[in-house]
């Protein structure tokens, strides 16, 4: 799975955006189970086990591979029952989020209502509560679809992803870690262990909007958007990542210099909106044709700019 | 030559064992294993909520986990609502209020309910619907599935004043 060629995994993404294709199998293929107790268990499976296996966190995307048969490992390593990977806390200046926090504790933790309510937009838009209860932040940064809607949000933020084997811990920025669909910067023998993202204090705000058909689907577009403001109203920092519009969530660099040192007036918005889209590289499905896409990239980062200047400003929304 | 895997999961508070397949999925043991047919199977994609179980009180798509994922916990099925002959609240609702046409999403549609109750003892409609999201009905319009719920609410509410026992696990 984690040598997939880039047509095998644009051949996952567009089959777990279609309908299950009739007659198929709906029973994923033979594997073996392991179930260790600690970290240290888990990375040493790994790294005895052969390179199709895999790490099996909240399951509501592997699994759904596997019965399609997209994928078919040789060996799950299932780390639910791994205590002390499931937090999430600010210590050492960085919001730090363990990997096996589940999607349900993303969306209701009052930390990040309130300091990081962008990752609270984020989750609460992912899939559907029941998925959420067993859906894991790692599983949706690792899984790296790029329709997901933790990504757009961890580039935003500037995250870093903290890669553990039995060599020690390497951090990896977000930029560097979403290579292309379906594939991270994860090495196959490192077990994504923890999210952390620069703590922040006043003046800093985002938000994460996603246009979806309808609950619970996958996005035709969505932008996460976090500013620092000095002095409520120069931007000092921004962070875009957009979300379903190519082969991996997208940063949008030129937006974000941009706004650098910008007062953000409706004409600044605008602007750093058009930017963003021109960032984005979006395909034509089922979802909308592309034109149609790049599109609404423009009116979904000018509301998540107005609602993360809002919010940074010490506003509702 | 198949691995199996022993596996020991207490469904509806009943202590339950067996070999299994790792790839079994847990509403395939349900189903098969106990004959406990109550939990359906609809898309087999996490989608529809058709399968919706309790796992350690948490509902979760029984269709997107495997069974050994289950060992040594709790699952709740749709059949262990019921205290004997006496329906659970949202039962009562669902009957009372005709909260189904057809059928096929109810068992779903009531553990998720459950959980929301659990949750939420006063939800507004909008609580409601959004609680009840991942669980799709082709039939009702969700109108009276809400009803239902709101229902189970206010007789769940009358059983905690009373000092009775609430009967989901």
């Amino acid at each position: 799975m984690n040598e997939l060629t880039h047509k095998q995994s644009q051949c996952i993404l567009v089959s777990l955006r279609l309908e299950p294709v009739r007659g198929l199998h709906m029973i994923p293929a033979s594997f073996e189970y392991s179930s260790p107790k600690t970290l240290s268990e888990a990375i040493s499976l790994l790294e005895t086990s052969g390179s199709d296996s895999k790490i099996l966190a909240g399951g509501q995307s592997l699994i759904p591979v596997m019965k399609l048969r997209l994928g078919s490992p040789s060996r799950l390593i299932d780390i639910n029952n791994i205590e002390g990977l499931n937090y999430i806390r600010e210590s050492d200046g960085f919001l730090r989020i363990g990997a096996l926090t589940r999607i349900v504790d993303l969306e209701s933790s009052e930390l990040l209502k309130k300091k990081y309510p962008i990752i609270n937009d984020a989750a609460s838009h992912i899939a559907d509560p029941t998925v959420r209860n067993l859906g894991t932040a790692g599983g949706n940064v690792s899984h790296a679809d790029p329709a997901n809607d933790l990504p757009a949000a961890m580039l935003a933020l500037s995250a870093e992803f903290v890669a553990t084997s039995s060599g020690g811990s390497r951090v990896i920025k977000a930029k560097d870690f979403f290579v292309d669909a379906f594939t991270t910067a994860l090495k196959h023998e490192e077990i994504l262990t923890e999210i952390r993202i620069p703590q922040f204090t006043v003046g800093n705000g985002g938000a994460y909007l996603k246009l979806e058909k309808r609950v619970g689907d996958f996005a035709i577009a969505g932008v996460a958007a976090q500013i620092s403001v000095t002095q409520g109203v120069t931007v000092a920092k921004a962070g875009i990542g957009l979300t379903a519009v190519g082969s991996s969530a997208i940063e949008a660099v030129e937006a974000e210099q941009y706004l650098i040192g910008q007062t953000l007036t409706a004409e600044a918005i605008s602007t750093a909106s058009k930017l963003a889209a021109r960032a984005s590289n979006p395909g034509t499905d089922l979802r909308g044709p592309g034109e149609y896409k790049r599109e609404m990239i423009i009116v979904l980062t000018t509301r998540a700019l107005k609602r993360a200047y809002l919010r940074a400003t010490g506003g509702a929304a | 030559m198949v691995n199996k895997m022993h596996i020991a999961v207490t469904v509806n508070g009943k202590d339950r064992e067996a070999d299994v397949e790792p790839r079994l999925l847990l509403v395939h043991f349900l189903r098969e294993n106990l004959s406990l047919t109550g939990t359906h199977i609809g898309c087999d994609t996490s989608n529809c909520g058709a399968c919706t179980v309790m796992l350690n009180g948490m509902t979760v798509k029984s269709c997107t986990v495997f069974a050994v994922q289950a060992n040594g916990k709790k699952v709740t099925t749709v059949e262990g609502l019921a205290n004997g002959a006496k329906l659970h609240p949202i039962q009562e609702g669902f009957w009372e209020k005709h909260g189904l046409q057809c059928g096929y999403c109810t068992p779903g549609m009531m553990m998720a309910a459950v959980a929301l109750l659990q949750k939420n003892q006063n939800p507004t409609e909008e609580e409601i619907r959004r609680g009840i999201s991942g669980n799709l009905c082709r039939c009702t319009g969700y109108v009276k599935i809400v009803e239902a719920i709101q229902y189970a609410a206010e007789k769940l509410k009358e059983t905690q004043q009373q000092g009775m026992e609430v009967p989901a696990r």
